[in-house]
């Protein structure tokens, strides 16, 4: 009998402690992602809106921008990414080191540019991108390039930049996840490896990076989530536009400017939305097959 | 060492410098474009100049740095605060009263975790502007209290809390609320130090939503304000690099604040 009331208790008690999360995310979750996912099947234009089917996914397939943000969204995710999460994990190797000297200067230094305010360093990185910024001043002192680049006016460098920036600030960040995961590392399994005369970047493919797999699927999950919302930089760099001529575009920024720029329609913004879920859902599904894959045999 | 082992080394200690001077070169840039004159700053002087003091009274005169930086303040504050509380409540609910059904409800939680914030953005507005709180603090935060993040890092962190003390505590009369505070909380500390870095970070620094719900200048954040100035025809970079190293000191005071326990914190999670 004291049995079933301890549980019965148990059974409240877990409920009071998860309730208002649950609570929250119910009313600021789960309801507008059911919203915008019946959304997505209506046209029309302000609070004017009927049941249009799939016009709004036929639409996609014939709307230029959309494609062009897609496109963009791929790029910036299949190339961003990958650089990020390695030079991440060198880092992370590198000063997981316990003879190296300088370590904790290193690891703050290298993680100092995400704690930076978004503002601060979109506002840097575009003075320094400047036509006659200090980069291109830089380069051209040791004989890099021969002119100055218009790094923001030109499409391919537009995206450069926007890359360098996000990997300049996420890169540290992976690092400390990396870092953290390394120290529960038992240290023994490096030394018996060394004995037996494993090279250096052999323990690091084969002992360290698997045993890392389950923090380096996280970050990469959480990393795809980020670069395929990717908002906050576009806007910034080019004032708005996603230039230039829609070459820094994406899916986030097309779907403000859907919303909040042009005659707002809720239900084509709310298509396009899905498009970003549709594209995390299968990404993260291959990250985790492929993890799973790679596992090595026992 | 031997040769060989000596030349790897000094090729981790080139690559680890040239690392963390790309890391701190913009912040240098920043603290000396706030002293140089706009035309300085956009060809590229790398040298200290005497133009502070105009900066920052341009800035302030341009800005109503006081009442900026408090609706950042509040937003961040108010915001972080709820959110390690929320977030940590549930995290630890999920972790120490297991039962089926919510293993699969946070299992489900984990699923939503792939939901990027662009397709709730436009449903949240309008839910927004029927509770008549736009362009309120309130409405910024609110979305954000609940993160399905922070459940789970909480919820990873709090298999390393000891079950010992908590069963101790009970036998010691205490409720379950009451072991939270006084037994969870303070034992707890690094992992809510690392989480305090990452929610107040996300909160300073939010721009989209806030972009979105604030429409009128004296409910705007410093993010808000300062970025707007990036985009005039012309923008005065001295004057903005003031603004941003001000929107930066806040983040870069609470990492150092708490950088010893923030890798404590984040070792506790990955266990």
């Amino acid at each position: 009998m004291a049995q079933a009331r301890l549980g019965r208790s148990e059974q409240i008690n877990g409920w009071l402690f998860v309730a208002p999360a649950l609570i929250l995310l119910g009313l600021f979750m789960i309801y507008p992602i059911i919203w915008s996912l019946w959304m997505s099947f209506q046209v029309g234009k302000g609070m004017n809106f009927s049941f249009g089917g799939f016009t709004n996914i036929v639409r996609l397939t014939k709307d230029p921008v959309f494609i062009r943000a897609l496109v963009n969204t791929c790029i910036f995710f299949f190339v961003q990414v990958p650089i990020m999460i390695l030079l991440a994990l060198v880092f992370a190797n590198a000063l997981n080191d316990p003879t190296l000297r300088l370590r904790g200067l290193f690891r703050t230094a290298i993680f100092l540019p995400c704690v930076t305010s978004l503002i601060a360093y979109s506002t840097l990185f575009k003075s320094m991108f400047a036509t006659d910024g200090v980069i291109n001043k830089a380069l051209l002192a040791v004989h890099i390039i021969g002119s100055p680049i218009a790094w923001l006016a030109d499409p391919f460098w537009a995206k450069v930049v926007i890359i360098l920036a996000i990997t300049w600030r996420w890169t540290g960040y992976n690092m400390v996840f990396y870092l953290a995961a390394m120290q529960n590392i038992d240290r023994s399994i490096y030394e018996a490896a060394r004995i037996d005369g494993v090279p250096a970047w052999a323990r690091f493919r084969y002992l360290t990076i698997p045993m890392l797999k389950p923090v380096i699927l996280f970050t990469t999950v959480i990393s795809t989530i980020g670069t395929l919302q990717l908002f906050d930089e576009v806007y910034n760099f080019t004032a708005g536009t996603g230039g230039p001529s829609d070459s820094t575009v994406t899916l986030s920024l097309y779907i403000y400017n859907l919303t909040f720029k042009f005659m707002p329609s809720f239900g084509y913004s709310a298509t396009v939305s899905w498009v970003i879920v549709v594209m995390v859902g299968i990404l993260s599904f291959l990250q985790f097959v492929i993890a799973r894959d790679r596992k090595p045999a026992k | 060492m031997n040769a060989p082992a000596l030349i790897r080394r000094a090729i981790v200690y080139l690559l680890l410098s040239i690392a963390a001077f790309v890391s701190v070169f913009p912040f240098y840039w920043m603290i000396v474009g706030a002293t140089n004159r706009s035309a300085d700053v956009v060809t590229g002087k790398a040298t200290f100049g005497d133009f502070l003091p105009t900066n920052i009274a341009t800035f302030f005169a341009t800005v109503d740095v006081p009442r900026v930086f408090w609706n950042s303040a509040l937003i961040a504050v108010v915001g972080s605060v709820l959110t390690l509380l929320i977030s940590s409540l549930a995290g630890y609910g999920f972790e120490m009263f297991r039962s089926r059904f919510r293993e699969r409800i946070f299992a489900f939680l984990l699923l939503l975790l792939s939901i990027p914030f662009a397709a709730l953005m436009v449903p949240l507005f309008v839910m927004i502007s029927a509770m008549h709180i736009t362009n309120t603090w309130m409405a910024v935060i609110l979305p954000g209290i609940a993160s399905i993040f922070i459940i789970f890092y909480f919820r990873q962190a709090t298999k390393a809390f000891p079950s010992e003390l908590r069963d101790a505590a009970r036998v010691d009369g205490l409720k379950e609320w009451q072991i939270f505070i006084f037994i969870y909380l303070p034992v707890m500390r690094s992992t809510y130090a690392a989480a305090t870095i990452i929610v107040f970070m996300a909160n300073w620094n939010n721009y989209l939503w806030p972009l979105i719900v604030l429409n009128t200048p004296e409910n705007k954040t410093v993010t808000l304000v300062v970025s707007a100035l990036t985009s005039a025809y012309t923008p005065d970079y001295g004057m903005i690099l003031v603004g941003t190293v001000l929107a930066t000191l806040p983040t870069l005071v609470i990492f150092f604040l708490l950088q010893r326990q923030f890798v404590q914190g984040l070792l506790g999670s990955v266990k």
